[in-house]
């Protein structure tokens, strides 16, 4: 009987013991589940953008022949000048060079010819010309810029399967593009004009340039702005300040000035800069200083960590070799601090890198087709840049988008690793 | 011209440190100075700077509202609004430096032509106040250095001035938020009633565009009840915490009590890249995968989703939050002392019991103070919302259709050309006041609930 009982406690303490058991193993499982959750997200978003954006910097042509035919260009001098060139009407040797790719072609239906290539295809074979002059009169091969349907065919971004009347690119085309492809006159080659060129309302032209240039006028108004201003404040609230009520009050606000959401600034901007300073609109200047009144407390907080790291001995001797204050802070403890404040400062400036609300408020969000080369010229931002072209309808922008929002990862990454490498390298070990 | 007067104070300055520096080691070939020949020279170079550029930056400020006084003192007989005299003097302004497309009549065209001549005026009139006080203050400063004053003192005492300056620079920025949100707010509140704002149920400013003319005041009264903007936001943010909490928890844990060290380094900065992302770039992703995904689902289980859920949104709102309240509570957990652990263990309790019923209850505070700053976070989250949730201002609780936020609305109202003294625009900065209060209200119990928490083990 006795035995008995015991025997069942021992059973009882050893399913206890076995539930404890599994119960910390479940708790541990529950752990990594929480942290493979987070990484899969991370490796699905990269994914996503990398497949859908490596695409863009693919650039597809359609190769055609061209004849540079002196009478349809209606020049009628013998050696024509530059300036005879360049007044020369190419409409229609750019239509003939379109539209000899299937003769047969009714001429009322040529349109679908011609909107395979992108609207800008005149130009295009204006520019060969004037490259090369001594083209005039032969026939030659031409590489132009494919429309955005064409393209994403070609890049199989595009079903073909769906029915006719609900794509935009119409059998009649398709059956040209194959023909095309088989004789190998589709090219894909890199694409720079990503690179060089500004926005444009076509998915096949446009380019991140203008939006890059206003990225980088509003950080170094930003960098301009609040680095100084930041270091400065931290200096006097980590050096100098007497402990009383106004510098708590100067700390707490710096605190909640952090942790202020981003579109507030943008309201500030909006309300102070724009509408009582009537600085420009949609210029990275007012952008650049918005972002800067945003960076300033990220700066500021940095940098009071770096020099509150110093340690005291270093203030102490310079001191009892007779420094002042002001001696011993600019010349010991500031230079030993800003490998700390540098990397504060380039971290606040990659959060300032990303930031679109404020931007949007401010008017960086406009239309911009040139580029811009003073930071009072109207520009929109990466960041912007990826809202807008997410806006639109065409298809072509999707890969776009995810193409600029690798530059623009790519960018943080730099600026990230940036300030890893100023901080190891450059800081001292205090031990 | 503004531009050549400052490079020209700069560029005195510099040339008086200079000078300043040699004339001290011309007096220590007499007598012993009295500090280092460098403060001679910062003490000349800041004497010309200082007071130039501190008179220069207060008359750019003052000039405009002082000439504009000026100019619509001749047009106040004509018993104009403030809108039209604002209008009145931008017409003059433009005609003035010819710009103007307009037709000209006579009046417009003798206040342009007093425009350029007080602006003449007021332009050689600084000119010439600053060359006074560049050469007032520069005779007075080289008086003190012939006398060979200690310079280091007053050098120091100008640049502690410039430090303190530089920090009043934040509180700056608050005050320009606060006054930026309230200026417009409270013009709002004038024309819309404070009380059909914050318990009205219907937002829906477009309806109040009128062109050229005031809208009906009864329409306005219903147009901007901005109750199912602020239930859109907390249900947003409530859905992201869904998210976020378990996540980031488990995994704040699972860092700071389990993980090995090769875990933890690798990890813990590969989970941050989460909130290092911009929100745009997550918008994008909602919008586009995350988005008609859902829907997808939904719909394969028969239920009707808008493309535009409210789910979407938060779900990928609530995986930006993860690092926050990952890192946050792992260093909360990691800053309970070792003891507490130890006497635990010592009790036979295995490592999952010590963290629920021993650690986590002492962490609790800061881990609060860590989730009150992520709903903060997510209630100003934008991007994400106006990209993935819809603009409609729905006022519903469920997470399949679409909704609205305050910051959404914001971006709505404002994106494009604005017209200042539109009700519409005025309204979004009365969104903004509530926001920014209602962030402040969540930043400031976290920021106490934290520092109280690091007190209790310090």
């Amino acid at each position: 009987m006795l035995k008995d009982i015991g025997k069942n406690m021992n059973n009882y303490k050893k399913n206890l013991l076995k539930k404890r058991y599994n119960a910390e193993r479940r708790f541990q499982w529950y752990g990594k589940i929480a942290i493979g959750l987070a990484l899969t997200f991370l490796a699905v978003f990269m994914f996503q953008i990398f497949s859908k954006g490596y695409s863009a910097f693919q650039k597809t042509w359609i190769v055609t022949e061209v004849h540079y035919d002196k009478e349809l260009l209606l020049i009628d001098a013998e050696s024509p000048s530059k300036d005879d060139l360049e007044n020369a009407d190419y409409y229609d040797v750019a239509y003939k060079a379109m539209t000899s790719l299937d003769p047969g072609l009714p001429e009322e239906e040529d349109r679908q010819l011609i909107q395979m290539v992108s609207y800008k295809y005149e130009t295009e074979v204006k520019d060969l010309l004037l490259k090369n002059p001594d083209f005039l009169g032969k026939i030659v091969p031409i590489k132009l810029t494919a429309s955005d349907d064409v393209d994403q065919v070609h890049k199989g971004n595009y079903p073909r399967d769906i029915p006719e009347k609900n794509r935009r690119v119409n059998d009649y085309q398709l059956q040209i593009y194959d023909m095309l492809n088989e004789r190998g006159d589709i090219l894909s080659e890199f694409n720079i004009s990503f690179f060089t060129s500004p926005d444009s309302r076509e998915a096949e032209l446009a380019g991140i340039a203008s939006s890059f240039m206003g990225t980088v006028f509003s950080i170094l108004v930003c960098l301009a702005f609040s680095f100084p201003i930041a270091v400065l404040a931290a200096i006097y609230l980590e050096e100098f300040a007497p402990k009383n009520k106004f510098t708590d009050f100067i700390e707490v606000n710096i605190n909640n000035l952090a942790a202020v959401p981003s579109i507030v600034f943008g309201l500030l901007g909006l309300g102070i800069l724009l509408a009582v300073f009537n600085l420009p609109r949609s210029t990275p200047l007012v952008g650049g200083i918005t972002l800067s009144l945003m960076t300033l407390p990220t700066i500021i907080i940095a940098a009071r960590a770096s020099l509150k790291a110093v340690p005291p001995s270093i203030r102490e001797a310079a001191l009892a070799m007779g420094a002042s204050n002001m001696q011993t802070t600019m010349h010991h403890t500031v230079p030993l601090s800003m490998p700390g404040t540098l990397s504060g400062t380039i971290i606040g400036l990659a959060q300032a890198l990303g930031e679109t609300a404020p931007l949007i408020l401010i008017g960086m969000v406009a239309f911009v087709n040139t580029i811009p080369g003073t930071p009072v010229d109207p520009a929109a931002s990466l960041p912007v840049q990826i809202y807008i072209w997410s806006e639109s309808a065409e298809r072509g922008f999707v890969e776009k988008v995810s193409a600029c929002i690798m530059v623009l990862l790519a960018f943080l990454i730099l600026m990230n690793l940036a300030a890893q490498i100023v901080r190891h390298k450059f800081e001292k070990k205090w031990s | 011209m503004n531009l050549i007067l400052v490079t020209f104070i700069i560029l005195l300055a510099f040339t008086s440190y200079y000078f300043g520096r040699k004339k001290a080691l011309v007096i220590q070939s007499s007598q012993r100075l009295t500090a280092l020949p460098k403060f001679y020279g910062y003490y000349l170079a800041a004497w010309c700077a200082a007071p130039a550029l501190i008179i220069f930056v207060l008359w750019s400020v003052f000039e405009p509202s002082i000439v504009k006084t000026f100019i619509l003192q001749d047009y106040t007989d004509q018993n104009l609004t403030k809108n039209e005299l604002q209008l009145i003097y931008t017409k003059v302004k433009a005609l003035a430096v010819g710009t103007y497309t307009g037709n000209i009549t006579n009046f417009l065209d003798e206040s342009a032509n007093k425009y350029i001549q007080l602006k003449g005026i007021a332009n050689s009139a600084k000119v010439a106040i600053i060359l006074a006080i560049l050469i007032f203050s520069l005779s007075f400063a080289y008086r003190s250095v012939q006398k060979n004053d200690r310079m280091r003192e007053p050098v120091e005492i100008f640049l502690k001035w410039v430090l303190f300056v530089a920090s009043l620079g934040a509180v700056l920025v608050t005050i320009g938020i606060i006054f930026s949100l309230l200026f417009e707010a409270i013009r709002f509140f004038q024309a819309v009633k404070i009380f059909d704002f914050i318990f009205g149920t219907h937002w829906y400013p477009a309806k109040t565009f009128v062109r050229d003319g005031q809208p009906d005041p009864e329409l306005m009264k219903d147009a901007f009840g901005a109750v199912p903007l602020f239930a859109g936001t907390f249900f947003i943010a409530f859905i992201a915490m869904c998210v976020a909490i378990p996540i980031g928890l488990l995994s704040g844990i699972y860092l700071s009590e389990y993980a090995g060290r090769g875990v933890r380094k690798y990890a813990k900065p590969i989970i941050e890249i989460l909130a290092g992302i911009p929100t745009v770039v997550y918008g994008f992703f909602a919008a586009l995968t995350v988005g008609p995904f859902v829907k997808e689902i939904g719909n394969a289980m028969g239920l009707e989703v808008s493309s535009e859920s409210a789910l979407a949104a938060g779900a990928v709102m609530g995986v930006m939050i993860i690092p926050f309240i990952s890192s946050l509570s792992d260093d909360v957990i990691t800053a309970v002392p070792q003891n507490l652990r130890d006497g635990s263990y010592a009790m036979g309790a295995t490592k999952s019991e010590t963290v629920k019923k021993v650690i986590f209850p002492a962490a609790l505070p800061g881990i609060v103070g860590s989730i009150l700053l992520a709903v903060s976070r997510a209630v100003g989250e934008t991007m994400i919302v106006v990209m993935a949730s819809g603009l409609a201002a729905n006022l519903t609780m469920n997470p399949l259709e679409s909704t609205s936020t305050i910051t959404a609305q914001i971006v709505v109202i404002l994106i494009g050309d604005q017209q200042f003294g539109d009700p519409k625009t005025q309204s979004a900065f009365a969104l903004g006041i509530s926001l920014f209060i209602v962030t402040l209200f969540l930043n400031v119990i976290a920021l106490s609930v934290v520092k109280r928490y690091r007190e209790k083990y310090e």
